[in-house]
């Protein structure tokens, strides 16, 4: 094996698990916010280092590659796309840790009312968010585009049950002045999550970027141009 | 505009079939880099476009080559007029055994021009656009192989610019180069596709991505791809071409 693609097999390998460590933050910190384990939800809090770690290091690793081999064609597109993917990931951290965070603010003996839970579908947008990272994950490792481009249309789900939570929060807190509080939280931890389901779907775009040379930002969802987006080329 | 036009071009060293049916337009001025592993055909073809082949014997061409719309291989086509126009410079830095200034006045003078006025102005404007002049203005009488070897192959290049072709060769003309003079001769590059048409064979893969316009990958005497540098080194057509530029080639 030449040296560049054993270089290329390590960075792979340290974003892969990079990847796993994402995954298992979210997934620990929706257990936290839903069963009030606040334990958990310190755990996650810590293990936030480890998350940043790994990005200090693939970012030193991509620079290194672009320094030291020159890489071009799918190689400079793996490493592009790695080095975008490494901030997505470090956001998805930052996301677990905030509604971990969330969860240790709430009153002591005062779990998420279940109601709330129910009627603003926080848990399916959950189940929802940890098939995308999977998903991307699955797209990573196969190498698949197909796998990739399913992510944008999940993504839906997500935008879709962010945006009736807004009217069920303002009525919950209406009707249960004394929970208010709560209901601010679940307002906050909803939009972390969407914007979560957003950098999934950024992970999905470099993905096939990476595979396809496609490039799918500020597409549409049913990947039409904007009619808004123009090129610079055009304008010197 | 195109500048050269090949079509269906098979060339042969007695029984070898060394160009297998190549078809490549070259646009004027532009630079165009050929790559690919060696005896992949990439010099040979190069060297079809001021006929440099025509003296190795036993050798054969089929297809058309024209440039400027002639057939350079018509019986009518002169060769010293071609290679008026077509310039060349090698891997290995070859001035003459003159003196500097001579070296750049040699090819004025054996195209007949007597006029040392003329002389002197081309040779000056020359080692100015080669970027040699502030280096060598004060010993221009000085033997050309007291100079260093990057020095020397602009001092080639200038020669081969001297007598105004509108087409360069390059084959591989830093290779005996550091990187300093490397670098030179790739600025110079840029500047002078401006006013000619460049064809440069290189075996350094982040040269080619950085001189050329358009990049040609060769393969055992084909032409696998021929396309935008920009596309080759970023998401080239062909698995072949991939696999050489990335280096997992065979």
């Amino acid at each position: 094996m030449k040296v560049i693609e054993q270089e290329i097999l390590s960075l792979k390998n340290s974003i892969s698990e990079m990847w796993s460590l994402v995954h298992q933050q979210l997934y620990n910190a929706g257990e936290a916010l839903l069963t009030g384990d606040k334990e958990l939800a310190y755990k996650v809090i810590s293990r936030e280092r480890r998350v940043n770690a790994f990005e200090l290091k693939i970012d030193s690793d991509c620079e290194d590659i672009i320094a030291l081999y020159a890489p071009v064609a799918i190689d400079l597109r793996f490493v592009l796309a790695m080095y975008k993917i490494n901030t997505n990931l470090e956001r998805l951290g930052d996301f677990a840790a905030s509604i971990a965070r969330f969860s240790l603010n709430l009153p002591e003996g005062e779990p998420l009312d279940p109601q709330l839970i129910k009627e603003t579908r926080v848990e399916e947008m959950l189940s929802e968010l940890l098939n995308m990272i999977s998903l991307t994950q699955e797209a990573f490792e196969k190498e698949s585009s197909e796998v990739a481009s399913r992510i944008f249309m999940k993504d839906n789900l997500v935008d879709e049950i962010n945006h009736a939570s807004a009217a069920i929060i303002a009525r919950y807190i209406e009707e249960r002045k004394t929970s208010a509080l709560a209901g601010l939280y679940m307002a906050g931890i909803i939009r972390k999550m969407e914007r979560f389901g957003d950098h999934c779907t950024n992970i999905a775009e470099e993905l096939i970027f990476y595979l396809d040379a496609k490039v799918m930002k500020h597409l549409g969802k049913a990947g039409t141009t904007s009619e808004e987006n123009e090129s610079l080329e055009s304008h010197p | 505009m195109i500048k050269i036009d090949a079509k269906n071009v098979n060339f042969y060293y007695g029984d070898f079939h060394a160009l297998k049916n190549i078809t490549m337009e070259i646009e004027a001025n532009t630079s165009v880099a050929f790559i690919g592993p060696s005896g992949c055909g990439k010099s040979t073809f190069l060297r079809l476009f001021n006929r440099m082949n025509d003296l190795i014997p036993g050798t054969r061409l089929e297809g058309e080559i024209r440039i400027d719309g002639r057939d350079i291989y018509d019986k009518s086509e002169k060769v010293d007029r071609l290679r008026k126009n077509v310039g060349m410079v090698f891997q290995k830095p070859n001035p003459f055994p003159k003196s500097i200034y001579e070296n750049v006045a040699y090819g004025l003078r054996v195209n007949g021009i007597k006029d040392e006025t003329y002389i002197e102005e081309t040779v000056v404007k020359t080692l100015k656009q080669v970027v040699l002049w502030d280096e060598v203005k004060d010993k221009l009488k000085e033997s050309a192989f007291a100079l260093s070897g990057g020095q020397q192959q602009r001092l080639c290049i200038a020669r081969a610019l001297a007598i105004s072709p509108s087409i360069l060769l390059m084959d591989e003309p830093t290779s005996a180069l550091d990187p300093i003079s490397t670098s030179k001769i790739e600025d110079l590059v840029h500047e002078l596709k401006n006013d000619y048409t460049i064809v440069i064979v290189t075996h350094n893969m982040q040269q080619a991505a950085r001189v050329s316009d358009k990049t040609g990958y060769f393969y055992l005497g084909e032409l696998i791809e021929y396309d935008n540098t920009r596309k080759i080194f970023t998401n080239p057509e062909k698995e072949s071409t991939q696999n050489y530029i990335t280096g997992r080639f065979g």
